[in-house]
């Protein structure tokens, strides 16, 4: 038998290399990603073999999009900064998103507090001490007036992270947009309205999986008729990362939501088209760079293809993914808080080369506490260095090409299939959760990361490694009680002020919708205008359908 | 010797629960037996939890700022029952200016973000009550 030809790699391993280790070996390792992703020492065409540029990449804005789906990249339009903040009262947030827009923000995001996440009023006995601390209090249609006061709906977009309760804080907006005079035609924005990776990841489910994904029809079927230029999901792979997962259980679980939300849309009776255009995305960007870069580029082509040959989507637009990033909260130390400033703009810088549409920079004392303004401030402050100093913004995909990540790309992109016939075989994502099993893969890397930080085989600078004894504090937002007591005491002045027949007309009506197949944002619009409260909303819905509990695995 | 019985309990509205299922396992793999509640339990289940399971610490995980409230009644509740001697630890979000007072109600073990498993897993075998072997 004849030897194969050495590769131009195999002759350097032999020839350059091995003489050189054996004078100076390397650091014990292990050479892994964050995510524990062997790494070879170096790329070389040699692992890229018949690697095609059309067919495995192609340019930008052409299918299928892995080097971005804008032909000029950030020379036309940089992507917008949008800062995720929302705490305490809606005064108090108000004035925070006054700050940001004044120091040059591009667009709102709002971070609600646990309640209205879990479609509670303050008075219920779970909210007990949850009043405005992670977010800001919204009860009803008063304080989302409260919250957009001098703010112009109709000019600005704003991006609400809200999933159980989405449609009803999206009724609420839509109404305050409306008394403010702005079309709804024109509207534009995004909620969240990702029930799936609730299941998976963060835990912020009210109904059973199946009514969830109703409601998510019902807002694409509502939108695509009266809020057409709305976003009408935003599918996280944000919380999956930080739950714990790797890069590529991110991009895969995230990509297959996205396909279980538009099989649902054409169960419902949808045309493709119509709605998948409106379906937009949102990444972590954790610290492993050029892994996280390969994530976004792999990210855009397997949509493109799903979309293409799997739902046979014909509009250029079904195909293309957008999305928007946040910096991972969960790679902030307590510990030497100024090291996030650092963290967050390599991650940042990560993004921006993976094309990310949208950014959020986390700030340096987010493992304390919210953030003061001068931290948000600082935060956004790092984009602005990225999009206007670092000249990454003058090309468009500059690391397209380099072995390295086109290999990591393609491996991403092969990855995230298999976790795709997985799931399939499994009978869609519904059924994948039902059987626990996003869940448990996310909490096996979780637990071996862990062990790999206690190993110190991953170091954390500042907390394993580096650390320090008499650390400097930093200042931190504290949030008090009053914001609570000012909640409560609105709820009952609201109570007594309403027309509380015309609330239980619209309860009922939602009820009625609900157990029905009636498009429920049409009930729930006239429950926002008859200042009905997110609780009640929420219960009118339980009522109806119930409530999902997990069974805890560990 | 009997194993050291825990149950690890996520109060409040809040769903991240990351931390709380890495410290499970964690103190599982070290020989402990774990209860772990679930989401969304209030002071009163947690209580009942540990009463009906005998446990001999109870490990609160807690992110979203509502520990002044949950802790106190947590401990009101133990001590109504009779179980002032379960070791009770709280892992999460706290700012400094509340770990005092946290202390002072008799909440043992508070460890922050960034707290080694191992550090913990020392903490609550040195510091529960001793088991009285049953005959």
């Amino acid at each position: 038998m004849k030897a194969a030809a050495l590769t131009r790699k195999q002759r350097w391993e032999r020839e350059v290399l091995e003489p050189a280790l054996a004078k100076s070996p390397e650091r014990t390792g292990p050479f892994t990603t964050i995510s524990g992703r062997p790494i070879e020492r170096l790329y070389t065409p040699d692992d890229l073999p018949d690697f095609d540029y059309q067919r495995d990449l192609n340019s930008p804005g052409e299918y299928p999009y892995t080097r971005g789906i804008h032909p000029s990249g950030y020379r036309g339009k940089l992507w917008t900064m949008r800062q995720f903040a929302g705490f305490g009262t809606p005064e108090e947030t108000n004035e925070r998103y006054k700050t940001l827009l004044a120091a040059g923000g591009t667009g709102l995001s709002v971070a609600f507090d646990l309640p209205t996440l879990m479609g509670r009023d303050p008075d219920h006995p779970l909210s007990l001490g949850e009043v405005g601390k992670c977010g800001v209090s919204i009860v009803s249609l008063a304080d989302m007036e409260r919250l957009f006061e001098g703010i112009s709906l109709g000019e600005i977009t704003t991006s609400m992270t809200i999933n159980s309760p989405a449609p009803m804080i999206f009724a609420m907006y839509l109404v305050v947009a409306e008394k403010q005079g702005a079309d709804w035609q024109k509207l534009s924005g995004t909620i969240q309205n990702d029930i799936l990776k609730e299941f998976i990841a963060q835990k912020e489910y009210i109904y059973p999986p199946r009514e969830s994904m109703r409601l998510i029809t019902d807002v694409f079927g509502f939108c695509l008729k009266e809020v057409p230029r709305w976003n009408t999901v935003s599918v996280s792979g944000y919380h999956i990362r930080e739950a714990g997962s790797t890069a590529l259980q991110e991009l895969a679980f995230t990509l297959r939501d996205g396909v279980e939300y538009v099989q649902y849309g054409i169960d419902a009776g949808l045309d493709v088209d119509d709605f998948a255009p409106r379906i937009s995305f949102f990444f972590n960007s954790h610290s492993d760079f050029f892994e996280e870069i390969a994530k976004f580029r792999a990210a855009r082509k397997l949509w493109a293809e799903v979309m293409r040959d799997r739902f046979g989507a014909k509009d250029e637009r079904s195909w293309k993914l957008r999305f928007h990033t946040q910096t991972a909260g969960v790679s902030l130390t307590a510990q030497q808080p100024y090291n996030n400033v650092v963290r967050t703009a390599l991650q940042a810088l990560a993004a921006v080369l993976g094309g990310t549409n949208s950014l959020h920079t986390n700030s340096l004392d987010e493992a304390l506490a919210l953030p003061t303004a001068d931290a948000a401030t600082l935060a956004l402050r790092t984009q602005q260095i990225i999009a206007h100093e670092s000249g990454v913004t003058n090309m468009v995909d500059p690391l397209g090409g380099s072995w390295l990540l086109e290999r990591l790309t393609l491996d991403m992109e092969q990855g995230a299939k298999e976790y795709f016939s997985s799931i399939d075989r499994l009978g869609g994502m519904v059924e994948a959760i039902e059987q626990g099993f996003p869940q448990r893969e996310i909490a096996e890397a979780s637990y071996k990361f862990q062990q790999a930080v206690e190993r110190r085989e991953k170091v954390i600078v500042g907390v394993n490694e580096y650390a320090q004894e008499d650390e400097a504090g930093v200042p931190i937002l504290y949030i008090d009680e009053t914001t609570a007591e000012k909640q409560l005491a609105r709820l009952e002045e609201l109570k007594g002020t309403r027309d509380q027949e015309a609330v239980h007309r619209a309860l009922d009506a939602l009820r009625e919708a609900a157990r029905g197949t009636a498009n429920t944002m049409y009930p729930l619009l006239d429950c926002a205008r008859a200042y009905a409260t997110v609780g009640e909303m929420c219960d009118a819905l339980r009522e109806a359908w119930g409530e999902y509990e997990e069974v805890p695995l560990i | 010797m009997k194993k050291i019985r825990v149950v690890i309990a996520k109060p409040g509205l809040d769903g991240h629960d990351r931390g709380a299922k890495v410290i499970a396992r964690a103190l599982r793999d070290a020989g402990m037996e774990v209860i772990y509640t679930g989401l969304r339990q209030t002071p009163e289940q947690i209580v009942g939890a540990a009463l009906q399971e005998d446990a001999d610490a109870i490990g609160l995980s807690i992110l979203s700022g509502a520990h002044m409230h949950i802790c106190p009644r947590v401990m009101e509740l133990l001590k109504e029952k009779g179980l002032d001697d379960v070791l009770v630890v709280v892992g999460g979000i706290i700012p400094n200016v509340d770990i005092p007072k946290l202390r002072e109600m008799g909440v043992r073990g508070i460890f922050l973000p960034g707290s080694p498993m191992q550090d913990i897993i020392t903490f609550i075998t040195e510091n529960v009550r001793p088991r009285v072997e049953q005959v």
